[in-house]
């Protein structure tokens, strides 16, 4: 009886000490059919994140590794929990060979890449297309995936849908009313008084999630000032929030705050409540990334035609046109570096990337793949129609910034907080940079957390 | 008969024994162990800083806003419960007019002491939930009842002003309840007739509850106290549903701060053990005080 729980007393929850990483042992022999080296029998273990896109497209994806891999076993389990579930198995030392680390359960992406838990998954970009001949993988991919997957250089996240981010409106009460979407600021500040005076309000955001509005700010000064100010801001550079660029953007936005263009209340409202206002025509403008169609499904009214568009332009000194749009990678994929099946997990990747793999979930999860030309005839919903001619439109302008999966507690805390009293109106433009600023010297500073360079 | 006693005591005291090592204790440990190491949680590597974390944690803004908002929540929290609870139990069990006064409830006393315990019957996420509708900004319960008032309510929980203030009413209310039945329980075990010769002395209805029924409950609120000391440092769910801590971390609450340093925003389990075995200590030397603070002599009814 004793010894049972003495073991348990002093057994420790961070585990061990670990195995060596190399996984060379779990691999085959190496052909032009199977680069990776995937045993035809070794077992490979799922597991989704069962949120938005369900776990259907997943199982698809599975039975085709299955046509390849018959006698490999594929144990498939799903959970709105990714970090709850698998914290313990990464620490023992034995987790799942593929995982949606997805959802707000996701586990810090930068935390695992700083602890050596993620697989390189460099060899899948240089290994052949599964179904698109003569090209590599990394060929078949929109731009922008292998970067936001990227920490100093490695490819170790896999993202597989496209997400564009913007400002959305409803098509149809733009059309019924004779407004245009604007093209530039003043134009926009004149629509927002056109709005308010036919008595809806011109804007309103997710007020308990307040960072949604620090997308179409950053937008608004990556447009005017290049690419560099993201790349600042990543790099954790100083002075990267109090650019001239970003002074002018939120100098800019601060007038729809100033102005009471903003429904009142929107503070006290989370996303699916602000967005809810939104579809019952409460508010004309709002921002937010290319889920917002699935996730407002069942109360957005028919013929409400939702629509995608850039940030306007602030003027003629604008580096990048009214088109550019923020475009990235979403929906991250990792295979743990401890994982038995690394192979099979880079196999299931290649799976995944296969044209047949990416339409099968353009179809299925009416959301966009990685993978080019992977949604040419396929049926979509209104909204994420507009949000394909976005990023056509948008094209080689389009950019990004990637502090958020680095530093997660940045974004997702501090300039969250920032942005909530900036658009609430309790602190100005300088004040609201100065908080953000603030936030990153603060992760500048943490020696406990690794530094990544954006390239 | 000596013979057989110590197999069955053993029978019965060793496996919750070892259940409460197993489950309860050894977790406490490990806490210990970890909050000195800079565990980041996803490996199996991690290296004793020794107090390090304790000395950052000093110096953690965020951490010592959390500890001031739990500080206001315990000051408040069971004060307000307690003071209502009695207020409603009193009412309940001697407020009424009818027959020899001062001895029945109000009328309806039974439908009252349903609705009250209806709270307690609810999980704290659904309280959260429809809470955070009663709050909503525009289409709330709240607002909606003050608009006909001619008052443009505030945005409650959007507002760093007020969001705290709702969440702290919200526990008072989720709470106010279960105090209700069990404050009521203790009074119908006062002998009726220690009423009647205080109402024939003249005593007022709250003379009555402050010289005769206060003190005569006091073991009881005393562990009331205790109870709500621990829930007010406590708070998680509720501000974790309902605010998230903001806005700006306005409402933010210890516990909420341990939960985001490990699994929310960072990964710091290190850390956040730290915070977690600050809060241990903090509880049980609230609940230490309470007990301590709240020790009268004991009235027993002959």
């Amino acid at each position: 009886m004793a010894t049972p729980a003495a073991g348990l007393l002093t057994g420790c929850a961070m585990g061990g000490d670990d195995d060596s990483g190399d996984d060379s042992a779990g691999r085959g022999e190496k052909t032009a059919e199977n680069p990776f080296g995937v045993k035809a029998d070794a077992p490979l273990e799922v597991v989704i994140f069962n949120g938005g896109y369900g776990e259907e497209y997943a199982k698809a994806h599975e039975a085709m590794y299955s046509e390849k891999y018959p006698n490999a076993k594929i144990t498939h389990s799903s959970t709105q929990e990714i970090s709850k579930t698998l914290q313990p198995r990464f620490v023992d030392g034995s987790p799942p060979d593929v995982v949606n680390n997805s959802g707000a359960g996701q586990i810090d992406p930068g935390a695992l890449v700083s602890q050596g838990a993620l697989a390189d998954l460099g060899e899948l970009l240089d290994a052949p297309s599964l179904d698109v001949p003569g090209k590599k993988v990394r060929e078949t991919l929109l731009p922008g995936v292998v970067e936001v997957g990227s920490y100093d250089g490695r490819f170790h996240v896999l993202n597989i849908s496209y997400t564009a981010y913007g400002i959305w409106y409803s098509t149809k009460l733009f059309a019924d009313r004779g407004w245009e979407y604007p093209r530039t600021w003043d134009d926009h500040i004149a629509l927002c008084r056109t709005i308010k005076a036919a008595g809806i309000a011109p804007w309103t955001y997710a007020g308990k999630h307040p960072r949604y509005m620090s997308w179409p700010v950053i937008s608004t000064a990556v447009k005017l000032g290049g690419l560099d100010v993201a790349k600042n801001i990543d790099n954790l550079e100083p002075n990267a929030w109090t650019s001239d660029a970003m002074r002018t953007a939120a100098d800019a936005w601060h007038q729809i705050v100033k102005d009471q263009f903003i429904l009142p209340g929107t503070p006290g409202l989370d996303h699916v409540q602000s967005q809810t206002e939104w579809c019952r025509g409460k508010a004309a403008l709002i921002s937010c990334g290319s889920w917002i169609e699935n996730e407002q499904k069942a109360v957005t009214p028919a013929g409400f035609d939702m629509a995608i568009a850039p940030t306007p332009s602030l003027g003629a000194g604008d580096k990048l046109p009214f088109e550019a749009i923020r475009g990235t990678a979403g929906e991250p994929f990792i295979v743990p570096a401890k994982a038995k099946n690394v192979a099979g997990g880079l196999e299931y990747f290649r799976t995944v990337l296969s044209m047949r793999g990416a339409k099968d979930f353009t179809q299925k999860v009416s959301a966009l793949s990685v993978v080019a030309g992977a949604a040419e005839g396929a049926t979509l919903p209104p909204g994420l129609t507009t949000v394909v001619k976005a990023l056509d439109a948008s094209g080689a302008n389009g950019f990004n910034w990637v502090y958020n999966n680095y530093y997660r507690k940045l974004e997702r805390e501090l300039v969250d907080a920032a942005c909530g009293e900036f658009f609430s109106g309790r602190i100005g433009p300088a004040d609201f940079l100065a908080q953000c600023q603030k936030g990153a010297d603060m992760i500048a500073q943490d020696s406990s957390l690794k530094k990544y360079k954006r390239a | 008969m000596r013979h057989g006693k110590y197999p069955l005591i053993i029978a019965f005291l060793v496996p919750p024994l070892v259940l409460y090592g197993v489950f309860v204790l050894s977790p406490y440990l490990q806490a210990f162990q970890i909050s000195t190491t800079d565990w980041l949680g996803y490996s199996a590597d991690a290296n004793s800083v020794g107090l390090d974390n304790f000395v950052q944690l000093l110096r953690d803004d965020y951490v010592w806003n959390a500890i001031k908002n739990n500080a206001i929540l315990l000051a408040l929290v069971p004060v307000l419960t307690i003071a209502l609870g009695l207020f409603f139990a009193t009412m309940l069990n001697m407020g009424g007019r009818a027959g020899r006064a001062g001895v029945v409830g109000v009328r309806g006393t039974a439908a009252y002491r349903l609705v009250y315990f209806f709270p307690q019957v609810l999980s704290v996420v659904i309280i959260a939930v429809i809470w955070q509708q009663v709050y909503h900004p525009n289409a709330g319960l709240l607002n909606a009842a003050l608009k006909p008032l001619g008052i443009d309510g505030p945005s409650w929980l959007g507002d760093p002003r007020t969001a705290f203030w709702c969440v702290l009413a919200v526990m008072v209310w989720a709470n106010v309840g279960f105090y209700v039945v069990l404050f009521g329980a203790a009074m119908q075990a006062i002998p009726r007739d220690i009423y009647e010769a205080v109402l024939l002395d003249g005593a007022g209805r709250l003379v009555t509850l402050r010289r005769v029924t206060i003190p005569l409950l006091w073991d009881t609120v005393q562990v009331a106290w205790i109870y709500l000391a621990i829930a007010a440092l406590d708070g998680f769910i509720l501000v974790q549903r309902m605010t998230d801590g903001g806005p700006n971390f306005s409402s933010d609450v210890i516990g909420l701060r341990m939960y985001n340093t490990a699994f929310g925003s960072d990964t710091k389990f290190g850390y956040a053990s730290a915070i977690g075995v600050v809060m241990f200590f903090l509880t049980l030397s609230v609940a230490v005080l309470a007990l301590r603070a709240s020790r009268r002599d004991r009235i027993e009814f002959s």
